[in-house]
Parts: C-alpha cells; sequence; structure tokens
C-alpha cells in the first residue's frame, strides 16, 4: 500500500532512526561537505527571510542535494550584528561549513556598527537567489486609492501619520525618509520586530500605512483590508496590476530586498565552488520558480566576482543613503 | 451552528483516515519527548521534522506538526515536575509547584493533574476555536500596542502575591529579571544596550530558558546537595492503580482553576504578541490570587501544577488561530509551521477557511484527536516517568547537570549561553540562601520586553500621550481589571486582620 508505506517512511523519518538526506548520485564532486552545514538566519523566525531560507533548505533535503544536512540557526540579534560577527568568526576556525543568509542589512548593519569590524569585502560571495520587492500600503477604510490621495491625507495628519515597519534605520526606514522627503510628509516611523507583525498593524489600524513585501500582505490584501498603492519596483507587479510604480508617478525611486546566501571569509575555493553549484540547483528547481513568480520577486541569479560587484555597488548606495538621514 | 458542525464531523473524519490517525500518534509520542527534554522545545522540534512532511500530503503534515506541538506542551511538564528543569519555556511555571510536590513524594499527583489540566485546557480550547475562530480573528487585529501593554499590566498584576510575604525582595527580584531583559538589541532605537565587555553572545539578549534552566535546573541541585549533605535521598514513589484512582479523584481540587486557565490561556494565545508562556505565567498569578489558601503556593499545590499547564496547552491551540485567520503567528512555533503552509502551497490569511476548509477543518479535527491521545498515553507512561525520582540523588544530580548544559546550549547552540546559564545556576542558588524569591525575575524576563516594546511603540504613535491606554476600551478594561487584581489581596488582607497579623 502506498500510503502505509509513506506512513512508515514519516514513521522513520520522525524517530531520527533514518536521515533524510541521501546521497546524491551523479557527477562526482571534488569537494563536499564533511559534517553538517551550519545555515545561519541572520533574521528572526517567521520573517521574509526565515521563509526563504527554510524553502531553500527543503529543496535540497528533498532532493538529496548534500550528503551532509544543512542546520538552520537564526541569529537576528543586533540588526545582524550578532551573525556577521558569528561568521566573521567561524571564518577564523572552520570556514567551509558556515553560510548564511542575508538581506539588505548586511549592508547596513556594518556602516552602522564600524566597531564590530565586519567587512563584507571578505565575505564568500555564493548566491544571489533573489530580489524581494516593496510596496506601499494603506487600510481600505482609509478610502485612499491612490498616491496623490496618500499624500494629501498624510500632510493633513502631519507628525500623527503613523508609518509601521521593521526595524530602526533599516529598509523600512529608509523608503519611510525617502517618502517624507519627496513628497514633503512627516510621517512617524514606529519600529515593530518583523513584517509579519508590521502587516497586522496595518490591518488592524494601528499604523496608517506599511511599506510590507508582496508575501507580508498578500493574506490582507486577497481578503480586501488593505490596498496597495505604489511599488518601488521598474515594472508593475503581476500580483497587483493596479498598483503603478513610484518612477510612472514620477519619482525616480527603485529599492529591492536581496535574498542571498554568503560564505564565511576565508572559505576554500573548492568549498565555495561546491555551494554555488548547490544553490544553482535549488534556483533552478521547479520549486523555487514556483515560489519566484507567486512572490513576483526580481533577481536573476548572481554568483561569484558579479555577486560582490553586486555588493559593492549597493553598499555605496546604503552609505549615501544612511548619510543623507544622518545615521553615520 | 448546524455548518459548524457539518465541518467538524467532516475534520473528524478526516483525522481518524488510517495515514493521518498514524501521524497524529506517531507527533504526540515524539511531541511528549521534545517537551520533555530541557532545551528541545516544541519549536525545536517542529523546525527539525518540518522537511519529513514533505513526504505527507499537507493535510497529514500539518496534523503532524500540530500533535507534535500538542504534545511538547504535555511534556514540558514532565521534566519541570520529576527534575525541575523546564522542559520548554511554556513549563517553566510548572516547576513553581510541581518540584515541591515531588520532592514531597507526590510526582504522580502533580504528573496526573499535570495530564488532565493539559487535556482540559486542550478541549477547552479547540471547543472555544471551533464556535469562535473568525469573531475571535476580528478581535485579535484589534490588539494594537496600547492593548498589549495594558495585557502586560495585567500580567504583572496577576504576580503581585507570588513572592510571598517579602514585598521589597519581590520587587528586588522584579528589577534583577526587568534589567536582564534590556540586554541586547533595541528594536525601537536600533541600539545595543548592556553589551558586557563587547561580547558578542549578548546581542541577542538573554534567553529566558537559559535562565530559567539555571536558576531552576542548576539552582535546584546545588540547594538540594546542600541540604541533604550528599546523603543518599531516594524518593518514595507510590504506583499503585489505587494511587492512580485518587489522584483522578483530586481533579475537585483544581478543576475550577484548570477551566479558569484554559479559558485564559486560549484567550491570551490568540493574540500574536503573546503566547502560551505569558499565558502560563498569567494563569498561575491567578490561581494563588484568588486560590483559598494563596500560602500554599510555591510549596506543592497541585492547583499550581495544573493552572499552568491548562494554560499553555489552551494557549498553543490558541495561537492557531491568528495563524490559520490572519497568517500571523502568534508563537515561534506556529511561525515554522506558516512557513510549511506556503510551502505546502496554502495561503494562510483570512480567505484559508473558504478557500481550503477540508486542511483547517482536518486541522482542527486532528486537535480533538490528538487531544485525547496525548492524554491516554501520557497517563500510561507516568509510571515510567516518577521511576527517574527512585534514583538515589547522587545518581540524579550528574544527569541533571548534563540536561540543564544541553538545554542551555541548544536553542541558540553557543557556549556563551551554557556559561550564562551556570552563571544563574550560582546566582539562583545565593538567591534562595538569602531568601529571594526568583519567580519574579523570570516573569519580568519574559513580559519585561513584551511590555516596554509596545509602551515606547504606543507613546510613539500618540506623540507621548500617556491617555491613549485609558482611552480605548479593551486597554481601558485590561487597565482597571489590573487595578482590580492588585487591590484584591490589599482588601482581603483588611478584612481578615487577624489572620495577616499572624
Amino acid at each position: 500500500m502506498s500510503i502505509a508505506r509513506r506512513g512508515m517512511l514519516a514513521l522513520v523519518g520522525a524517530l531520527g532512526i533514518g536521515a533524510v538526506a541521501a546521497s546524491a548520485p551523479g557527477v562526482a564532486q571534488a569537494w563536499e561537505p564533511q559534517k553538517p552545514v551550519e545555515f545561519v538566519i541572520m533574521a528572526g523566525q517567521g520573517g521574509g527571510a526565515d521563509k526563504m531560507a527554510r524553502l531553500m533548505q527543503t529543496v535540497i533535503e528533498k532532493n538529496g542535494w548534500s550528503s551532509k544536512p544543512l542546520t538552520p540557526i537564526n541569529k537576528p540579534g543586533g540588526s545582524g550584528a550578532e551573525a556577521l560577527v558569528h561568521l566573521k568568526t567561524k571564518g577564523g576556525s572552520d570556514p567551509d561549513h558556515t553560510i548564511m543568509v542575508t538581506l539588505n542589512s548586511f549592508y547596513t548593519t556594518p556602516l552602522r556598527q564600524p566597531g564590530l569590524g565586519v567587512d563584507i569585502a571578505t565575505f564568500t560571495p555564493i548566491a544571489r537567489m533573489a530580489e524581494d520587492t516593496f510596496l506601499l500600503w494603506v487600510h481600505k477604510d482609509s478610502g485612499i486609492t491612490n498616491i496623490e490621495e496618500f499624500v494629501v491625507a498624510a500632510k493633513e495628519a502631519g507628525n500623527d501619520w503613523v508609518m509601521a515597519g521593521t526595524g530602526k534605520l533599516q529598509e523600512d526606514q529608509l523608503l519611510t525618509d525617502f517618502l517624507n522627503a519627496a513628497y514633503g510628509l512627516n510621517m512617524k516611523y514606529v519600529p515593530y520586530k518583523g513584517g509579519g507583525k508590521v502587516a497586522k498593524q496595518l490591518a488592524g489600524q494601528h499604523a496608517n500605512s506599511t511599506v510590507n513585501n508582496p508575501s507580508e500582505q498578500e493574506g490582507f490584501y486577497a481578503s480586501g483590508d488593505t490596498v496597495p498603492l505604489a511599488a518601488f519596483t521598474p515594472d508593475r507587479l503581476e500580483l497587483f496590476p493596479d498598483a503603478p510604480t513610484f518612477r510612472e508617478l514620477g519619482q525616480d525611486f527603485v529599492y529591492f530586498m536581496q535574498r542571498s546566501v554568503v560564505g564565511a571569509p576565508g572559505m576554500s575555493d573548492e568549498a565555495a565552488a561546491y555551494y554555488r553549484e548547490l544553490f544553482q540547483k535549488v534556483y533552478e528547481s521547479e520549486d523555487w520558480q514556483a515560489y519566484r513568480k507567486k512572490k513576483s520577486l526580481y533577481g536573476d541569479f548572481l554568483s561569484d566576482q558579479a555577486l560582490m560587484d553586486y555588493w559593492m555597488t549597493e553598499r555605496e548606495i546604503h552609505k549615501a543613503m544612511l548619510s543623507e538621514m544622518g545615521a553615520l | 451552528m448546524e455548518s459548524i458542525l457539518l465541518s467538524l464531523s467532516g475534520g473528524l473524519l478526516e483525522a481518524f483516515q488510517p495515514l493521518n490517525l498514524l501521524m497524529i500518534v506517531i507527533g504526540c509520542v515524539v511531541g511528549l519527548f521534545i517537551g520533555a527534554m530541557p532545551g528541545l522545545g516544541s519549536v525545536n522540534g517542529v523546525a527539525i521534522l518540518l522537511p519529513i512532511t514533505f513526504l505527507v500530503p499537507p493535510n497529514a503534515a500539518i496534523m503532524f506538526l500540530a500533535a507534535i506541538y500538542y504534545g511538547a506542551m504535555y511534556g514540558g511538564a514532565i521534566s519541570s515536575i520529576t527534575l525541575g528543569i523546564p522542559g520548554a519555556s511554556t513549563a517553566v511555571a510548572t516547576v513553581f509547584d510541581g518540584r515541591p510536590l515531588a520532592i514531597a513524594g507526590k510526582a504522580d499527583q502533580a504528573l496526573t493533574a499535570a495530564a488532565i489540566a493539559s487535556f482540559v485546557g486542550g478541549t477547552v480550547s479547540v471547543v472555544l476555536f471551533t464556535l469562535f475562530a473568525p469573531p475571535l480573528a476580528d478581535f485579535a487585529l484589534r490588539f494594537g500596542p496600547p492593548e498589549e501593554f495594558a495585557l502586560m499590566v495585567l500580567a504583572f498584576a496577576t504576580f503581585i502575591g507570588l513572592g510571598g510575604d517579602d514585598i521589597p525582595k519581590t520587587i528586588f527580584s522584579i528589577l534583577i529579571g526587568l534589567v536582564l531583559a534590556t540586554i541586547g538589541l533595541d528594536i525601537i532605537s536600533g541600539r545595543p544596550r548592556l553589551i558586557f565587555f563587547d561580547i558578542s553572545g549578548f546581542m541577542h539578549g538573554i534567553n529566558f530558558l537559559v535562565l530559567a534552566i539555571g536558576i531552576y535546573g542548576i539552582g535546584e541541585m546545588l540547594w538540594t546537595l546542600e541540604q541533604t549533605e550528599g546523603n543518599v535521598i531516594v524518593h518514595k514513589v507510590n504506583m499503585s492503580w489505587r494511587a492512580f484512582l485518587t489522584n483522578l479523584g483530586h481533579v475537585k481540587y483544581y478543576i475550577k482553576t484548570t477551566i479558569l486557565g484554559s479559558i485564559l490561556g486560549y484567550f491570551v494565545g490568540t493574540l500574536p504578541a503573546a503566547g502560551a508562556t505569558p499565558a502560563s505565567l498569567m494563569s498561575y498569578g491567578l490561581a494563588k490570587t484568588f486560590s483559598k489558601d494563596p500560602e500554599s503556593f510555591g510549596k506543592g499545590n497541585v492547583a499550581g501544577v495544573a493552572a499552568p499547564e491548562a494554560a499553555n496547552n489552551a494557549a498553543s491551540t490558541g495561537s492557531m488561530l491568528p495563524m490559520i485567520t490572519l497568517g500571523i503567528p502568534g508563537s515561534p512555533t506556529t511561525a515554522i509551521l506558516l512557513g510549511g503552509m506556503i510551502i505546502w502551497g496554502l495561503r494562510p490569511g483570512p480567505l484559508l477557511f473558504t478557500e481550503h476548509p477540508d486542511f483547517v477543518w482536518g486541522l482542527i479535527g486532528s486537535l480533538y484527536v490528538a487531544n485525547a491521545f496525548t492524554v491516554l498515553i501520557n497517563l500510561a507512561f507516568i509510571p515510567l516517568f516518577v521511576r527517574v525520582l527512585t534514583m538515589p540523588f547522587t545518581v540524579l544530580a550528574p544527569i541533571i547537570f548534563v540536561l540543564c548544559v544541553v538545554g542551555g546550549y541548544a536553542p541558540s547552540q553557543t557556549m556563551h549561553d551554557v556559561w550564562l546559564m551556570l552563571l544563574f545556576g550560582v546566582a539562583g542558588y545565593l538567591l534562595r540562601k538569602l531568601n529571594y524569591p526568583v519567580a519574579p525575575a523570570v516573569l519580568a524576563i519574559v513580559l519585561g520586553p513584551l511590555a516596554e516594546q509596545s509602551f515606547r511603540q504606543s507613546l510613539l504613535g500618540s506623540q507621548g500621550e500617556v491617555w491613549i491606554f485609558f482611552e480605548r476600551p479593551i486597554s481601558a478594561t485590561c487597565i482597571a481589571i489590573a487595578a482590580a487584581l492588585v487591590l484584591y489581596p490589599v482588601l482581603r488582607g483588611l478584612r481578615k486582620p487577624a489572620k495577616a497579623q499572624a
């Protein structure tokens, strides 16, 4: 019986007797991990980065692409400072078995906290898996349907207009600052601990607006509770065809959240090549492509030097944004 | 109503499918042991076993994970009671009275009470879930920062009496907890606070389980070693059918507390901010406040075991409500479940009930089934668990020590936390020698960060206007109840001046 068989499989797995990862047949690898690979997640459980990391891990385990398991560990402390320092430390002891899923605090945290002694240029670029998008959201009961009405309402409310976002001096606040500057607003930024919490503040009308990723708001969007006004993307998103881009609205501003995998500094070339190939397979897998499409993700696969160049460009952009905010 | 019953019977049928039933039973057993192992809580269990669920259809997978979650809530009580080490953060309050009962040779009583209370908690909450899911989801949305803060004030108020007679020492203990709670990154200002010696391990703050395992596990072990001066002590354990039936008969002593704790736990669990740990602590505090014999709490009162256990099981079901209806996790474990649901191609959120009714009702049905199975399995295993206590303490102490170290290491996998745990253990032992209550410190480190964040978020939104807490109906109600709770023991004390003097 196939059902009984599947049940047995699950039983064996559940009891931890059978390891899930079977060794992959096929191309002989020059380098293979010798022990479980630490898969650090630079954000808390349940957030956008965490969800994607667990999807990557699942794809790898489902297909048996790694002879040793990847063990995810969340290190959200200090806007990722804890994770960055951890990776740097691992670079000294065991650079070949530590990789990390990272986001834009990869640029901003070392810039804001030079005391950490973290230079991302020394880290090992593995793969950029996607770029997540941002939109400006309001609650449907506000009656606001486009950016002009938003500007009028936010201007009138002045500093009483609450913009909820994730963390301090991170992505959401950069976008809030952009909106304040571009439209002459004085919105109040209130930080929360994760994108899901932020989305809920808007749905419960404890905030007037947010700049959530699509995956964070799509449930409330589907039920008609929240409305996307405009997207911080070059083109309109398939998911939200009625939301114009800020470019269309005459503001040349585009902003993405990187979803990348980075290795510890000092990783051997063989190990780096192994991980690059592994994540390229993940990127090309049906599961990942389907997820990309469903969440309207941008950003093609980048690796090696191209990824490092991308990081250096982004770091300069974030440096400029942060110094404009007076945060450096 | 009829449509609910119809959907529910469909869900129950789904849960009784052979594969699903098998997954539920395995999940309950695995969860029970995961919960009983210090350091391995439902979060780790669900995270580790998530990939395995890709071998079965989503319905069976969610039932499996929910059963683990559920079983772990029962299991947490086992090590809390038998070893005095909280098996999971949700079972910390269970140590308060569970451990004294075990030392008094009544571990079987405590374990039975924990199992029964968990069963009642689970049943009450799943019934509430079945009947009131959509309206409660709306209610949970109305909880903004001011309401969350008011709820935290209420939680602190339930603990007024927790420290016993010495009020200054209780306040001191709370303050220690609050200071420890501020360590790490402050999310409002984005700045690190109290990073001692620039050790990066402090960046993620003090994990409260590290504190609890240190104080209760290591501290308790040191205390017992000192008391017995190394003499071999073996607890007597009664394991006959008659004792079992007598224990079941004790339900009458704690059934009221249990039902109160269940309703409270469910309600607190549905709020995205809180979860099962604050719920269990609040339930314990309330049970003590309204007990006829509050002095016996902390010294081995079965109601003190039943109250947090009812609440943490109720809250675990409750926290699935915002996950399913709003797509927002009510606890770290449901955050991982949520990740799983997304990978299975489901979209948690307001439309899940209408888009995938078979999935949602199957899950609800499985909760009824899991609940029944777990209580049976748990009761059946009690003789095995209490056998632990028949070991001489000279054998038990090293085992406790190893489990504490593992429990301190597992959540963040850093030695930093192990050192901290040992430090807290020694500090906890000294505090106990000096007669300081430690439970208030544990409470403060759980609730402190939640209270601080919501307080500051509220004031940011209101331009510093404190009236925001009194203007909004829900938060005003919470604060009024909190005030009443603070005054209640005072008034009771005034009415019985003679007893208070004694």
